[in-house]
């Protein structure tokens, strides 16, 4: 039942980012997604394991590494995105979900949150 | 230089999950060997947290995080199960329709045994918990069986544990029978077996996780998980039963979680209760 809604919330999603093909190009619209996926717990839920330099990521976990030196560690942002889709290919044991293997986040909100861990 | 502790402690636990993997002995029935399990947990976690001693692990989280065991300790000071031990004492003492008691069920009369629970029971071909023979002693004398999750039934348990504080606890798998190291190995794979749509274990969060904050969350070591149960937990405001904070963290990885004291469940808190083997009894505990 719960992975229903998220299905059909991530459908609903889906529905409204290519929905608006007007600001579909708009940087700042990704990173505002980008960010919510970030935060929010009923989505990406990264600041519960990840800490941020970003004022509103209060009361981050640590269970994973924090978050900053992005351009650095990954030059190559197609493995910063795949480490975010599966985790699990890395460290089969990790505790870090397969975001976008499980279906938790559309690929929308993958490439969003991409864009927005980039900047740290 | 915070950032560059926080990070380097990431980088541990990364390392440590390869570690528990390693100390652990086998997931079939070849070479599951309990003791070794027990023995590896503990030196796991002694060499985690070496400033925590093995017997102390009984108060979870607190046995670690020194900054909540002060809020925690002020607590204990007035327990919240007092009331709630009183009254199992009343429920256990007061007689059947049948003038038979719980007393009557139990061996020594149901007092100072805890410590035994949950067994494997050669008969039946199962493992049997406090709770599960607690409600067959009801139906055995025509009463209903009590629900499963708080209330009677955690207050009886919760007076039986009380009875037992400080009593080493003693689980014992029985070599005559084949299907009680099943029974545990089953529980063993539950526990260390990803699952839901978060992909978690029960391990990921209490051996390679257990002191790392998730969000503002600390989980506990798994070494002393159910010494102190039933639980008088903040957040439910009353005591509640082993398999009620099964079924609330099988729902956080995202997955269904099972019915009270399924097979299953039975055989996760005899796999967990072996881990406790020379810890002592401390039921009922507080948590946050
Ligand atoms: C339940 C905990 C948890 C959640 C939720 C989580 N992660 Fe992670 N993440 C980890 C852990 C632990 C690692 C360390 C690597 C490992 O375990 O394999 C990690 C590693 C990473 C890395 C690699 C860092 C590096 O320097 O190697 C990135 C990037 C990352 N996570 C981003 C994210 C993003 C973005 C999200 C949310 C969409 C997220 N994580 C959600 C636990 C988590
Ligand atoms: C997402 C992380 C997470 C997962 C997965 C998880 N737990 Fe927990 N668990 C917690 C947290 C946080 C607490 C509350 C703090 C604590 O440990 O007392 C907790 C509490 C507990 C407690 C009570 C400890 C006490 O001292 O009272 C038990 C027992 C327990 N979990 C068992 C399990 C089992 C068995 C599983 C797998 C089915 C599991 N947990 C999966 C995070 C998790």
């Amino acid at each position: 039942m719960r992975k229903l809604t998220t299905s059909i919330c991530a459908a609903g999603l889906l529905a409204m980012v290519t929905a608006a093909p007007a600001v579909a190009g708009a940087k700042e619209d990704q990173l505002a997604l980008g960010k919510a996926v970030y935060l929010n717990k009923s989505r990406g839920n990264c600041v519960s394991c990840h800490a941020i330099s970003d004022p509103d990521a209060t009361q981050a976990g640590n269970q994973g590494p924090p978050i900053l030196s992005m351009k650095m560690r990954f030059p190559d942002k197609r493995k910063l995105r795949a480490q975010i889709w599966d985790a699990t290919k890395n460290n089969p044991l990790t505790i870090m979900p397969p975001l976008g293997k499980h279906w938790i986040l559309s690929e929308e909100e993958i490439d969003a949150v991409v864009e927005y861990v980039y900047q740290f | 230089m915070k950032i560059i502790k926080k990070l380097a402690l990431g980088l541990g636990v990364a390392a440590a999950a390869q570690m528990t993997q390693a100390a652990d002995s086998g997931f079939d029935l070849a070479t599951v060997n309990p003791e070794a399990d027990r023995v590896a947990l503990q030196n796991y976690f002694e060499s985690r947290f070496p400033q925590s001693e093995i017997s102390d692990y009984v108060n979870g989280i607190y046995a670690v995080d020194a900054s909540s065991r002060e809020q925690w300790e002020e607590l204990e000071e007035f327990p919240p199960y007092e009331f709630a031990v009183e009254e199992g004492e009343t429920l256990f003492n007061t007689p059947f329709a049948n003038g038979k008691g719980y007393a009557d069920c139990f061996e020594n009369g149901g007092v100072g045994i805890r410590q035994n629970y949950p067994y494997w029971n050669k008969e039946a071909g199962t493992v049997k918990t406090l709770e599960m023979e607690i409600n067959e002693c009801r139906e055995a004398n025509g009463e209903k069986p009590l629900k499963w999750a708080k209330g009677d039934i955690a207050k009886i348990s919760a007076y039986m544990a009380w009875t037992s504080r400080d009593k080493p606890i003693n689980i014992e798998i029985p070599s005559d029978d084949p299907r009680a190291k099943a029974a545990y190995l089953d529980g063993k794979k539950f526990f260390y077996a990803k699952r839901g749509q978060l992909n978690l274990s029960c391990a990921n969060c209490h051996v390679q996780g257990a002191n790392i904050r998730i969000r503002a969350d600390l989980p506990s070591p798994q070494l002393g998980h159910t010494s102190h149960f039933p639980v008088f937990r903040s957040k439910w405001g009353e005591l509640g039963t082993l398999h009620r904070r099964y079924k609330g963290c099988h729902k956080d990885s995202r997955s269904k979680p099972l019915s009270h004291q399924v097979e299953v469940y039975r055989n996760l808190e005899f796999f967990q209760s072996y881990m406790n083997n020379g810890l002592v009894v401390n039921g009922p505990g507080a948590r946050k």
